[in-house]
């Protein structure tokens, strides 16, 4: 098996895209890519297609490498990777819908993203107003005895996103879980065709509000991988202080709701006070609750002043302290931890097969954390771990987002304490070629990929956002499997996956 | 859990610490809107949140009205499963249009009695999402809205000044009136 730099050196290399080698290869080099993935060699990071081309990013674990490779002057259709390796399954579905390229022999048919509703087909390739057939989705045939079908969603009995699962129960049992989503699919990358930087980067920090301050952060940064452009450090250090806050206060939540999933109200009562005093830091320090259209090309719109740097210390010193006991209040919960343990196991295979990123990924013995693989600044000047285990349950998604408010509350001490002075903004320069850029961020959730191409004029040609969701959502099928009915919403709230951030 | 519970009992709670968030105090609001409240309906009020499409930013801050600082329950304010047990929808996002019939028909599920109101900006007019061949842009497109409350997201406090809004000025004869012309075409 050639490495991933001999794939690429195989392939003509495409000129300023940055910072990862890309090149365009054939449909050989395609399907033996296809083969590769399938036989474990490397993780597929992204897929995603333009009107006659194909994309592929590829981490190769071994050497930390990325690469991208592509196939271009496509007509109509390309030959499918979920053929060879499932991972990529959605995500062709997903690219037929967006532009039309059909993948061939993709072992399921059925759209993903298109519910026959937006009065128009394939809006990213050659647009028609060709309408669907029906729009009626077929929903996988189950047989057998004694089995009932539950459907769910999309509007759903708690505040949370839309989209539709359909159990197949046993009585109490699960047999099977098919998710259908697309609900939320707002057409985010069509908006991002020829939009401007100021609008694209607003855009693009709307796609998962959870992960907003990721979504900009990935964003600027491949927008400044493309243009060479260097930001100023005390913007970098900035960035990663809104990252780590935005970590803080999503773990905090999710650790809470987990636990009031399982009917234990007090911790997410608790979880919920420290999320809040996050939320209202982070406001007084940058001027707005999730830290909203803060980062952006070339640096950041709000600097941090001394009085806020103490509010945000003061923030770390209570959160500290008052995390403890909840830990330990956790820990020694029996009733809870009945609930939680040996629930909705995620096998490290699955997870490594899939790529999984984030917690879901940690909590089954996928050590993958872009922060650290990638050394992204500020981080490679920063002290952390990477917290791993490998019993993939529901208890394990849970002590991995406790161990990371841990290492997180840690950095943003650190950064307070290295935070250099200066600017924490530089002008973008006028360009007058199409660049490509990409960046991999760490959010709460997992890694963010995006890809974009500004065009001469330095606005957005085309730019793809992948969430980690991606690579979630499907496992969330397998975990759920042989587990009972009413451990669902436990087992979706130890994943939370976006619903947005995957629609788009 | 016992030392942790015998501690938030000696406590102060949270609520009465607040900073004065904006020209209203966060007290004088609840005081406000329970009374608001119970005048109209003579008892709390059940809200259905629909998320039609949004970012999720604005339900993440829905999620925090019941926080301990907020606690929206103490005022007789009540997130509710059901439609069909609702006074009031709060409805998210630009309505995609993968997500209109569902609102739709989660309006029609709710007894009249019935209020609307849209959340965030993208629930106005579809705010960036605007001009999407996938979304619809704005609740109002899709069903009667009695009350807008603007923010990206709103925060917890503009939220309970919006309610409060809506509890002090809509007019319920008007609206059932509306209701039930629009049931007549
Ligand atoms: S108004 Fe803002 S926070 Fe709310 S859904 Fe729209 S983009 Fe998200």
């Amino acid at each position: 098996m050639p490495s991933l730099t001999d794939l690429i050196l195989q392939g003509s290399p495409v000129e300023r895209h940055r910072p990862w080698p890309c090149a365009v290869i054939d449909q050989a080099g395609w399907i033996s890519t296809a083969t590769a993935l399938a036989d474990g060699h490397w993780i597929l990071l992204g897929l995603w297609g333009e009107a006659n081309a194909v994309h592929m990013a590829l981490l190769e674990e071994s050497s930390s490498n990325i690469g991208i490779v592509r196939l271009e002057h496509i007509e109509g259709s390309y030959p499918s990777i979920a053929h060879y390796h499932p991972p990529a399954l959605r995500l062709e579905r997903a690219i037929r819908d967006l532009v039309g390229l059909e993948a061939l022999g993709i072992p399921d048919q059925r759209p993903w993203l298109d519910h026959g509703r937006w009065g128009l087909r394939s809006p990213l390739g050659h647009r028609s107003d060709a309408q669907p057939e029906s729009t009626v989705y077929e929903f996988l045939p189950t047989e057998g005895q004694g089995l009932h079908q539950i459907p769910v969603g999309p509007v759903h009995a708690g505040i949370i996103e839309p989209g539709h699962f359909r159990f197949t129960a046993s009585g109490e049992t699960v047999v099977r879980l098919e998710e259908r989503l697309g609900y939320a699919h707002k057409g985010i990358e069509a908006l991002l065709v020829g939009a401007d930087l100021d609008r694209a980067v607003c855009i693009v920090g709307r796609t998962s509000g959870d992960s907003t301050v990721a979504y900009a952060f990935a964003f600027s940064r491949a927008v400044e991988s493309a243009l060479e452009l260097e930001v100023p450090p005390r913007a970098i250090w900035l960035r990663a202080l809104m990252a780590e806050l935005e970590r803080l206060a999503n773990h905090l939540g999710d650790i809470g709701a987990i636990c009031n999933d399982a009917a234990f109200a007090l911790m997410h009562a608790h979880c919920g006070v420290l999320r809040e005093r996050v939320l209202r830091a982070a406001d007084t320090a940058f001027g707005h609750r999730m830290m909203r259209d803060k980062i952006i090309p070339g640096g950041v719109t709000t600097d941090l002043s001394d009085a806020a740097a103490l509010i945000l210390r003061a923030l770390i010193t209570e959160i500290r302290q008052r995390f403890m006991p909840l830990v330990e209040l956790y820990d020694n919960t029996a009733s809870l931890q009945d609930r939680t343990v040996a629930t909705g196991v995620l096998k490290p295979a699955l997870a490594r097969q899939y790529g999984a990123g984030g917690y879901v990924g940690r909590a089954s013995g996928r050590s993958f954390d872009a922060r650290r693989i990638l050394s992204y600044p500020p981080y490679d000047r920063l002290r952390f771990e990477v917290p791993v285990l490998s019993e993939g349950d529901v208890n394990a998604r849970i002590w991995i987002r406790i161990r990371e408010v841990e290492q997180s509350l840690s950095l943003v001490e650190q950064i307070l304490e290295q935070l250099p002075n200066g600017p924490v903004r530089t002008a973008i320069p006028e360009n007058h070629e199409p660049r490509e850029g990409s960046a991999l961020v760490e959010g709460f959730r997992g890694d963010i990929l995006i890809w974009l191409r500004l065009t001469c004029d330095g606005s957005i040609d085309r730019c793809h956002l992948r969430d980690p969701s991606w690579f979630q959502w499907p496992l969330l099928e397998a975990v759920i499997e042989g587990n009972i009915v009413a451990d669902f919403p436990l087992c979706n709230k130890s994943f939370n996956c976006s619903y947005s951030g995957h629609d788009l | 859990m016992r030392k942790l519970f015998f501690e938030t009992l000696l406590q102060p709670p949270l609520t009465e610490q607040l900073p004065q968030p904006d020209e209203t105090s966060l007290i004088s609001l609840a005081i406000a809107i329970d009374s608001a409240a119970r005048r109209r309906l003579g008892r709390s009020l059940s809200v259905r949140a629909v998320d039609a499409g949004s970012c999720n930013g604005c339900e993440l801050e829905l999620h925090a009205l019941s926080n301990a600082f907020y606690d929206i329950e103490r005022l007789g304010i009540r997130f509710v499963a059901s439609p069909r047990h609702a006074d009031v929808l709060f409805v998210t996002g630009p309505v995609t249009k993968n997500m209109r019939e569902a609102l739709e028909r989660t309006y029609n599920a709710t007894p009249n009695p019935k209020w609307v109101v849209s959340i965030g900006r993208c629930a106005l007019d579809g705010g960036c999402f605007a001009g999407s061949y996938a979304v619809v842009g704005g609740v109002s497109e899709v069903v009667p809205v009695d009350l807008h409350i603007p923010g990206c997201p709103p925060a917890p406090i503009e939220i309970l000044k919006g309610l409060l809004a809506l509890l002090a000025h809509t007019n319920m004869e008007i609206r059932v009136t509306r209701t039930w012309l629009a049931d007549e075409d």
